[in-house]
């Protein structure tokens, strides 16, 4: 059912070429979302009952699926974005401290976004860096071996101005 | 491609070399201590230097001393530079032409016990091939193994020689993989599926994703063997969402495979044909379970279904489905190229091979190591590991993540292997290895674990979804001293309530590190309690 989104907004074009690589097949759902993800940033309403009408799929079956994986989020992200590693080995090695230094900093809890959209704050259950734990995903960029100083460090300048 | 062809890609590859080689480490671990960076500067320093037809830099997978890391070693001196920065590169490449003693640049010992008790089979590319040339991992000797398994081995001898080999599924739970495969052969059916396992959900572990960041075509070739070996024409790598870099070295390896016809239709000019695809997991680690990774491949919520019928039997669209692990797949190659005696004759009587794990921790040396099995957890954390950093002690080792255990000092000298982590009250597990010191408070490492089941549950049965919960709130308030030594026995009454009635393995095995840390820890719930008495007073 090729057909672009009514808005003209050219990332649904996008999204209807991946669905069309998998020539709109239910079972290519996952991999939809994804792209979705990438696109928009994060999953609306609006943009599941589309995907649901293109992959003739119940509208409750997407939505099913999109929240059962903690991958993907339904509220838009901050400009910047630190994940603090809380797997087996940065637990060990005392990641709690970093996060609840950087949640301090930033005055957001994990999981959530600052008012203002200049920051989010998530956990992750490791992103395969153990050897360096503790570590910490700075606007994606991995950095190991981290203190509490140095995290606040690095998300302290996202406030101030706009990069960091 | 044949035979002649393949030796030919890897006799060009092999004059392409340079008689020196400066293998710069661009797994995950040394990029986010600025790898990349260090083997650009690596490159221009060669430049500079007018050495580019002796000197050549290569991004290489893991060099294994993930905390030493940028990691860059040279080839044919094995010299070993740690902690390098871009700075440097210009010092590393003058010191390859005179040696100087004190150039500033950390030397690292390739002869240390880390590395020397090391058996690398599964890693015995990785730090030494480039995971972005396939003509790197032909010239190694890749895709040799798939060339005699189609050209020379009819599917039964290839099954044979697995089960000869003794090896057994590294995913977890240590099932015979020639038994598997043999199962799967058998079943009737036109439509077959060949499933890898790389959804590495223990939180702390990162052997799957090293292995296919470093020679991800050693795991496509082990899936190609398997897929002639059982009948099936189409292969799935599950990938996890979280390793970025794992995922585009796999789409670059099946790229390149499938254009030099090693992958694809009519593999090595036979009637063939075996196409790989990824799905990409999105943070659900009860995904690692067979069923719900299947119900995830179909576009489904990851939910397990009972067993059986097994994946053999009935699996992805209903068809037979064989599913192992990454590790296992990377065990397939060397066992065709060297033989099943050979395999065998390594390790124990019933745990055959070598085990990769992810040493990370309190431990001094963090890092990938792959050991025979049967080698004891204290020559590990010990020797390779260096025991507790700042002269710490170690407490205990955790193995299996979540579904495992805790193994106390004193019995340090338990053998790895399937069968005696068991009768510790751990298991095997992936490989994840994480070593606590004194420093670490053992009721609040079961709650840590506890909690991560309970947000893991996928909540289709009861006493997972609901006992998990209880058992969190029990673990927490034994944690903050609110509780009654009359907890304690409900916390175990209740551990075993969820241990044999849960639906799939994660709540099955969502007590073990309960379990564990009270069989050899008790002392630290008591005092925890006794604590939390004497405050109220
Ligand atoms: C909760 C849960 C999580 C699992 N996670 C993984 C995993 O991340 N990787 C893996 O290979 N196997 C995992 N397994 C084991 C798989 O179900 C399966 O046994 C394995 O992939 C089979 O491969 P093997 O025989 O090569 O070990 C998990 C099992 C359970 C119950
Ligand atoms: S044991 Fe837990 S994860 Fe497994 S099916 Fe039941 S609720 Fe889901
Ligand atoms: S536990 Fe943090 S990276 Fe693995």
């Amino acid at each position: 059912m090729p057909g672009n989104h009514p808005s003209g907004d050219k990332r649904f074009k996008l999204l209807d070429a991946a669905m069309k690589k998998h020539q709109f097949r239910a079972d290519a759902l996952l991999e939809v979302l994804h792209t979705a993800q990438e696109l928009f940033g994060f999953l609306q309403p609006d943009l599941l009952i589309y995907i649901a009408r293109q992959l003739k799929l119940p509208p409750s079956r997407v939505y099913g699926v999109a929240t059962f994986y903690h991958f993907f989020s339904f509220t838009p992200k901050g400009e910047h974005s630190c994940v603090v590693c809380l797997g087996t080995a940065c637990y060990v090695k005392g990641a709690a401290a970093l996060q609840n230094a950087v949640e301090k900093e930033l005055d957001v809890k994990a999981g959530q976004t600052r008012s203002d959209g200049k920051a989010s704050v998530s956990i992750a259950r490791c992103v395969g860096a153990c050897g360096l734990a503790p570590v910490a995903v700075f606007d994606g960029e991995v950095a190991g071996g981290l203190t509490a100083e140095a995290a606040v460090k690095r998300v302290k300048g996202w406030l101030e101005h706009g990069s960091g | 491609m044949d035979l002649a062809e393949l030796n030919e890609v890897a006799e060009s590859e092999r004059s392409r070399q340079k008689p020196m080689r400066i293998r710069c480490c661009t797994a995950a671990g040394c990029v986010s201590s600025g790898s990349l960076a260090v083997k650009q500067a690596l490159d221009r320093a060669i430049v500079e230097r007018g050495l580019n037809d002796y000197v050549q830099a290569c991004s290489v997978g893991c060099l294994r001393l993930c905390c030493a890391g940028p990691l860059v070693q040279v080839d044919p001196s094995q010299e070993l530079f740690e902690e390098v920065k871009p700075d440097q590169a210009p010092t590393i490449v003058q010191s390859l032409l005179a040696r100087s003693a004190s150039d500033g640049v950390k030397r690292g010992n390739p002869a240390m016990p880390f590395f020397a008790k090391q058996q690398p089979i599964v890693l015995e590319n990785s730090g030494i091939v480039e995971p972005e040339r396939i003509e790197s991992y032909i010239a190694a000797g890749g895709y040799r193994a798939l060339q005699q398994a189609i050209r020379e081995m009819s599917p039964a001898e290839v099954v044979d020689a697995v089960t000869k080999s003794g090896l057994r599924g590294r995913g977890g739970a240590g099932y015979p993989t020639g038994v598997k495969w043999s199962l799967v052969a058998k079943m009737p059916g036109a439509q077959k599926y060949v499933v890898c396992n790389a959804d590495e959900g223990d939180p702390g572990a990162f052997m799957d994703r090293s292995v296919l960041e470093s020679d991800p075509h050693r795991v496509l070739e082990g899936m190609a063997i398997a897929a002639y070996a059982v009948g099936a024409t189409q292969g799935f790598v599950y990938v996890r969402g979280e390793y970025p870099l794992a995922i585009h070295r796999l789409q670059v390896a099946i790229k390149q495979a499938n254009k030099l016809g090693l992958l694809g239709s009519g593999i090595f000019e036979s009637p063939v044909n075996f196409r790989i695809d990824l799905r990409i997991g999105a943070g659900a680690f009860v995904c690692g379970e067979e069923t719900a990774l299947i119900a995830s491949i179909e576009g489904k919520r990851g939910t397990p279904t009972a067993r059986p019928p097994y994946p053999a039997e009935k699996g992805l669209w209903s068809c037979p489905t064989l599913i192992n692990n990454v590790e296992t797949f990377a065990n397939i190659p060397p066992i065709l190229n060297k033989g099943a005696d050979w395999f065998a004759s390594i390790g124990t009587a019933k745990s055959k091979g070598t085990k990769v794990f992810a040493l990370a921790g309190k431990i001094r040396y963090t890092g990938l190591v792959e050991v025979p099995m049967g080698m004891p957890l204290r020559t590990i954390v010990e020797d390779l590991g260096g025991g507790a950093p700042d002269g710490g002690t170690i407490k205990a080792v955790q193995t299996g993540g979540p579904s495992g255990g805790c193994i106390p000092a004193p019995l340090l000298d338990t053998p790895v292997d399937y069968e005696s982590l068991q009768a510790v009250g751990s298991i095997m597990g992936s490989g994840g290895m994480i070593v606590m010191d004194q420093t670490t408070n053992m009721v609040e490492v079961a709650k840590y674990f506890m909690e991560f089941c309970m947000d893991e549950s996928c909540g289709k049965c009861v006493p997972c979804r609901a006992g998990t919960v209880q058992l969190h709130r029990l673990l927490t308030r034994i944690a903050a001293g609110d509780a009654s030594q009359a907890e304690i026995k409900q916390l175990e009454v209740l551990c075993d309530m969820v241990k044999h009635t849960s639906l799939c393995g994660l709540g099955q095995s969502a007590p073990n590190p309960v379990l564990s840390t009270l069989r050899y820890f008790r002392q630290e719930y008591d005092q925890s309690i006794k604590k939390g008495r004497i405050s109220l007073i």
